[in-house]
């Protein structure tokens, strides 16, 4: 507790005040604050989408602030560059790291800034000494003088933080750091952020994970819907007063759900697996019914859902679309059986953004539009106003480019193509990531009644009230496993939240 | 010991020793000191050029206009010495380089400012500078007699048991190995090839580094013309016609990846060798000198396979079951 | 149905008509300066204007064009095929060859086909069923399909080919249109059909534009990607028939650099060298723009070099000049 008082008296090594930022269609943060202070970490918490990862990139000068300041030291500053911020001593180790696969681990350390020998050339030895030095410290047990590839992600992470400290930093922010640890390994990243706060660093350590919150963080901040809603001492909240807060369940958002009476099973899966990405999944699909998927990032969802429609290959299996057993090799086999995934990445393998609106919608049904293999322009302006009207899609014509939409009729035009070739199951991945609200109510009203004409379908989603306002029965994922099942009638938050992080009821 | 036979330089090394052990079988004299040492001579251009090449490739570019750069910085070198044979060797050297070099550079600006694919620009170079040695000469040929003595001499005269030539691209090899070992530009190529996306993270300048990598192999270019003019004591509009093939195909031999970020000055040396070492033997294991262009296709394309094979990268892993194994 | 459609938009299929959109297009740009060079060319040599000699002018770029065709759908879909010109001197090779084993014409006719079909499909299976990339397939097997021309043929050349077989180069249809110029606008009409009226077309330009959404969308990628290196193959054994009836002789070194001028003429007639866009009927005027280049050069004496700094110039700017335009217009904008 005495430690705490004199950080919060202590000034903050960097920070945020009132800053907001703006993306086409989509407002990313509004007015939030944060201060970081040496020798103390604090936890960022959050949905996906409430706005961290943006702030991060405000933070390392990725992107540059709408609007409000950025103090270090005290001193009003501006990140034009990812540069400029690393030169102000803030350095952050991503969730995926950006660093350089196909060169050594000690110079993935230092690159941009090696100790020079003699003629100014680089000083390979004094490099390693340097690195190793650097790995030591951080407790990894790295030869810095092998290939980063052939690193795990355990590793690799410690080569990331060993940079960080190369460049000695002041300020280091750490975006999920643990996700792909083992148990073992976040334990010494435990250590070492204990070693880091010695050293006076002020840290930033976002995460899902509850217990490690707890563990390691001196203070929090929760952000939701781009805005800060809480902060403190972490010795001042208890774990339910995180989940409520990042959750907000009391912020109005009306989910257009509508009673359907559910039908037969029509798609069952059983024994799926895969060699490194998911296993033994289990489940059935019934008519009308909606079935949410929830997890953390990363808990193989997609990657399942991918599977399913033919990008991957599963190791072994069985799918049975209304009691016929399928095997699909490739999306267009996946389209002709009736079961379509609309993706999470919208931009790299949703909309074709070069193509118009038309082209967009009528691309996977273009057997039924055309004749004999020829186009049939008329049929395709008829098919792709059917759908795209039943979405609202609001733009100028059917001719215009994709590109030139707002992601939410962005993601109208996805779905609308998905549906425009009449499928029996439709797999929506994060249906309403990264779009404005008005174009999310307008998905969501769609899937009601989607579900309500008897299609069945599959709505993965990492935001939890639009799980819990849509969805009939919840399957969790944690780490490629099936890790909870629920009815709509028992589903809350804090189930779904502890499911997904593979902790236990609170005591 | 399976590492090892992992590593690309190695496989090379195993796969030229087991070509010359098999023609010294049938023919002894092919592994004379002598003619290895004539065999490294007549590969020493294409070291040159592959050496500029590689650094080219490394940051995901190409540069298909390294011959007819050659040609022109060797027309130029040529003319030079036709007009003023008073001019010193080493500045008409010095001359060319900085000619090619230029040449390599307006490549860079296209690529750097521009936005320009590579392989349009150097499609579209390629063109311009054989057609400026045409514009230059009108068509006309140099020949030996219109250049001076000194001039031809040079990459044949003899310094410590080899001639200058093989000298040159030994200094070459040993500039641009430091260069990309332990200068932070060198550096650069491999990390703006490997993860361009990083690189800008690192604060490097991806375009600007990709300019210097096309100036570095105008440059090797531009030596290269002079020594292959003075080596053939001839010059015209085709000379080197084609070789920018050649020169990939090394680069391609020698595990540079054409994705970008992955290669190094003795893989290409060595897939310049292994090129090289094909040339020679043909006409001593009485294969017709035109089967060379047919092998060294196919060992483009065997190549480029295998480094696929190799560069496929592990997917990301989720199970935990699975990491540990 | 909380607000849904309540209030039905209707979207128009268009708002620029497709006659006005066509106005402001890079086509109608080549148009312009096809008409231009029409004109420069007329006031600068009496002898442009001659049926026979605007006829003789056309051989310039049929062959090439007849591969640009391909070659474009090939650059849409975000490939490319630097073989080409391999193709036909092999395919040539292969056709000489038949003629001393005493084939008709006929029988060199499915040789000569054949041949390009059998590179293509070399090409299309390294490509699609190893996943390599195809700027460096192409180049491996453009050394290994010349390399063979030359292994087979060495120093020598044939000759000798039936007088029967000189028509595909040398024959006309009716008065002066050529045989070659009949396959060119045989081949125009089919691919324009192909691209712009097919699902085939559609779905070279979905892989082109993305080819991981194409991918998603059910296109059979690979099965796509295999037939274009097969047509291009099968073009560049079209091109070999009628070059080698024209020349009536093969050589290995026979249609050297052709490549570089047909990847120039699709990226002259407005495809992006980047995939996703462009038209049959832009490449159609880039192959006339520079057949008549060719042949108002030929007709001032200026000699076929120069010729090709004109083309490396043409390449270069035309992918410059509307990302200088477009950079320039941005500048006033702010």
């Amino acid at each position: 507790m005495l430690q705490e008082t004199t950080t919060s008296r202590m000034k903050p090594a960097i920070a945020l005040e009132d800053i907001s930022k703006s993306f086409p269609g989509v407002r990313a943060l509004s007015g939030v604050s944060l201060a970081l202070y040496p020798g103390s970490v604090t936890a960022l918490i959050g949905e996906n989408g409430a706005g961290k990862s943006t702030l991060v990139k405000i933070l390392t000068g990725i992107y540059q602030p709408g609007g409000g300041t950025i103090r270090v030291g005290g001193e009003e500053t501006h990140f034009p560059t990812a540069l400029s911020a690393a030169h102000a001593g803030v350095t952050a180790i991503h969730q995926e790291t950006v660093l350089f696969d196909e060169l050594s681990v000690a110079e993935n350390i230092f690159l941009g800034h090696a100790p020079r020998g003699r003629f100014g050339l680089i000083d390979w030895k004094t490099l390693n000494d340097k690195a190793r030095e650097l790995l030591r410290r951080v407790g990894a047990e790295i030869d810095p003088t092998i290939r980063l590839r052939d690193l795990g992600i355990a590793n690799k992470h410690m080569v990331a933080i060993a940079r960080a400290l190369s460049i000695d930093a002041s300020v280091v922010i750490m975006d999920e750091p643990t996700a792909a640890l083992s148990h073992k390994e976040i334990h010494e990243l435990y250590e070492l952020i204990d070693r880091l706060k010695a050293d006076g660093k002020a840290i930033l350590f976002i995460s899902h994970k509850f217990d490690e919150i707890f563990r390691i963080a001196d203070r929090y901040t929760v952000f939701r819907d781009g805005g800060m809603v809480g902060e403190g001492l972490m010795a001042d909240v208890t774990q339910d007063q995180l989940v409520k807060m990042m959750v907000g369940r009391d912020v109005g958002q009306v989910f257009p759900k509508v009673d359907v009476a559910i039908g037969e099973p029509v798609l069952t899966v059983s024994g799926y697996r895969h060699p490194t990405e998911f296993e033994d999944i289990n489940f059935e699909l019934r008519r009308g019914e909606i079935l949410g998927f929830y997890g953390l990032i990363g808990a193989g969802r997609s990657e399942f859902m991918q599977s399913l429609i033919g990008i991957t290959r599963p190791s072994a299996g069985a799918v049975k679309l209304n009691g016929d057993v399928l095997v699909i090799r490739s999306p267009a086999e996946a389209i002709l059986a009736g079961i379509v995934y609309v993706p999470e990445e919208r931009g790299r393998q949703g909309a074709i953004i070069g193509l118009p609106i038309f082209q967009n919608v009528t691309l996977p049904s273009l057997q039924k539009t055309s004749r004999a293999g020829f186009l049939k322009l008329a049929n395709e302006f008829a098919l792709a106003r059917e759908y795209t009207q039943r979405l609202d899609l609001r733009a100028a014509s059917l001719d215009q480019d994709v590109g030139t939409l707002s992601g939410g009729n962005q993601q109208k035009v996805v779905i609308a193509k998905w549906l425009a070739t009449q499928p029996k199951v439709i797999i929506l991945d994060e249906p309403t990531k990264g779009i404005d609200i008005g174009s999310k109510a307008a998905v969501h009203a769609f899937m009601s009644e989607l579900a309500g004409q008897g299609l069945s379908v599959i709505m993965v989603s990492s935001e939890i009230p639009e799980i819990m306002g849509m969805a009939d029965r919840v399957i969790v994922m944690r780490e490629g496993r099936i890790a909870g099942r629920f009815e709509r009638s028992e589903l809350t938050a804090e189930k779904l939240v502890r499911a997904a992080a593979g902790i236990g009821e609170a005591a | 010991m399976a590492k090892l036979l992992k590593n690309r330089e190695v496989l090379l090394v195993i796969a030229i020793i087991a070509l010359v052990f098999l023609i010294a079988l049938r023919f002894p004299g092919f592994v004379a000191p002598a003619n290895l040492a004539r065999v490294y001579n007549d590969t020493s251009i294409l070291i040159i050029l592959a050496l500029g090449q590689m650094a080219v490739i490394l940051t995901r570019c190409i540069d298909l206009s390294m011959a007819a750069n050659l040609a022109l910085s060797g027309m130029v070198a040529a003319m030079i010495n036709a007009a003023f044979p008073g001019v010193p060797i080493p500045l008409v050297i010095l001359a060319v380089v900085a000619l090619g070099a230029a040449l390599g550079s307006v490549n860079g600006l296209l690529v750097w400012k521009l936005d320009i694919p590579p392989i349009v620009v150097t499609l579209g170079t390629l063109t311009i500078y054989r057609g400026l040695i045409f514009l230059l000469t009108n068509g006309a040929w140099i020949n030996a007699h219109q250049m001076s003595d000194a001039f031809k001499a040079l990459p044949r005269t003899p310094l410590i048991g080899f001639p200058v030539l093989s000298w040159l691209s030994v200094l070459a090899i040993a500039a641009v190995y430091l260069l990309m070992t332990r200068t932070p530009v060198g550096r650069a190529f491999f990390a703006v090839g490997g993860n361009p996306h990083a690189a800008v993270y690192t604060g490097i300048d991806v375009g600007r580094t990709r300019f210097l990598a096309y100036c570095l192999s105008g440059g090797l270019a531009g030596l290269a013309g002079y020594l292959w003019v003075s080596r053939y004591a001839v010059a015209y509009v085709d000379i080197a016609a084609g070789f920018e093939l050649d020169i990939i195909a090394a680069c391609v031999i020698g595990g540079i990846s054409i994705a970008g970020g992955i290669g190094s000055v003795g893989g290409a040396v060595l897939g310049c060798l292994f090129l090289g070492v094909i040339k020679n033997a043909l006409p001593v294991i009485n294969i017709s000198p035109f089967a060379q262009l047919a092998i060294s296709g196919t060992v483009i394309i065997i190549a480029v396979a295998v480094n696929a094979r190799t560069e496929k990268r592990k997917g990301r892993v989720i199970l935990k079951k699975a990491e540990a194994v | 149905m909380a607000g849904l459609n309540l209030s039905p938009r209707i979207l128009p299929d268009r708002l620029q008509s497709r006659s006005s959109r066509a106005l402001k297009s890079w086509e109608s740009l080549l148009l312009v300066v096809a008409v231009l060079i029409f004109a420069v060319n007329s006031f600068a040599s009496p002898y442009f204007l001659d049926p026979w000699n605007l006829s003789d002018a056309t051989f310039n770029f049929t062959e090439k064009a007849l591969i640009a065709f391909a070659m474009a759908l090939v650059i849409i879909a975000g490939e490319i095929d630097l073989s080409v010109a391999s193709i036909i001197a092999l395919s040539s090779t292969a056709m000489g060859l038949a003629v001393t084993m005493g084939a008709d014409t006929p029988m060199l006719v499915v040789v000569g086909l054949g041949t390009g079909l059998l590179c293509g499909a070399v090409n299309g299976l390294l490509i699609t069923g190893l996943g390599l990339p195809s700027i460096v397939v192409t180049i491996g097997t453009m050394s290994l399909f010349r390399g063979l021309s030359f292994i087979i043929l060495g120093d020598q050349a044939y000759t000798g080919y039936p007088a029967s077989f000189a028509y595909f180069g040398q024959g006309y249809v009716w008065w002066v249109f050529s045989f070659e110029f009949a396959l060119f606008v045989l081949f125009a009409v089919v691919y324009s059909v192909l691209l712009h009226k097919t699902n085939f077309g559609r779905a070279v330009y979905a892989i082109g534009n993305n080819q991981t959404a194409a991918l998603f969308s059910g296109v059979r990628v690979g099965r796509v990607k295999f037939i274009l290196f097969l047509l291009t193959g099968l073009m560049a054994g079209i091109a070999s028939i009628c070059l080698t009836s024209r020349l009536g002789s093969t050589r290995p070194s026979i249609a050297l650099g052709v490549e570089l001028e047909v990847v120039t003429m699709v990226v002259l007639g407005g495809v992006s060298i980047l995939g996703g866009s462009g038209t049959i009927p832009g490449v159609v005027l880039a192959a006339f723009i520079m057949g008549m280049v060719t042949f108002g050069f030929g007709l001032l004496n200026v000699p076929g070099i120069v010729m090709s700094i004109f083309i490396g110039v043409l390449l270069i700017s035309v992918i410059a000049l509307p990302i200088l335009w477009s950079r320039a217009r941005r500048r006033t904008a702010h």
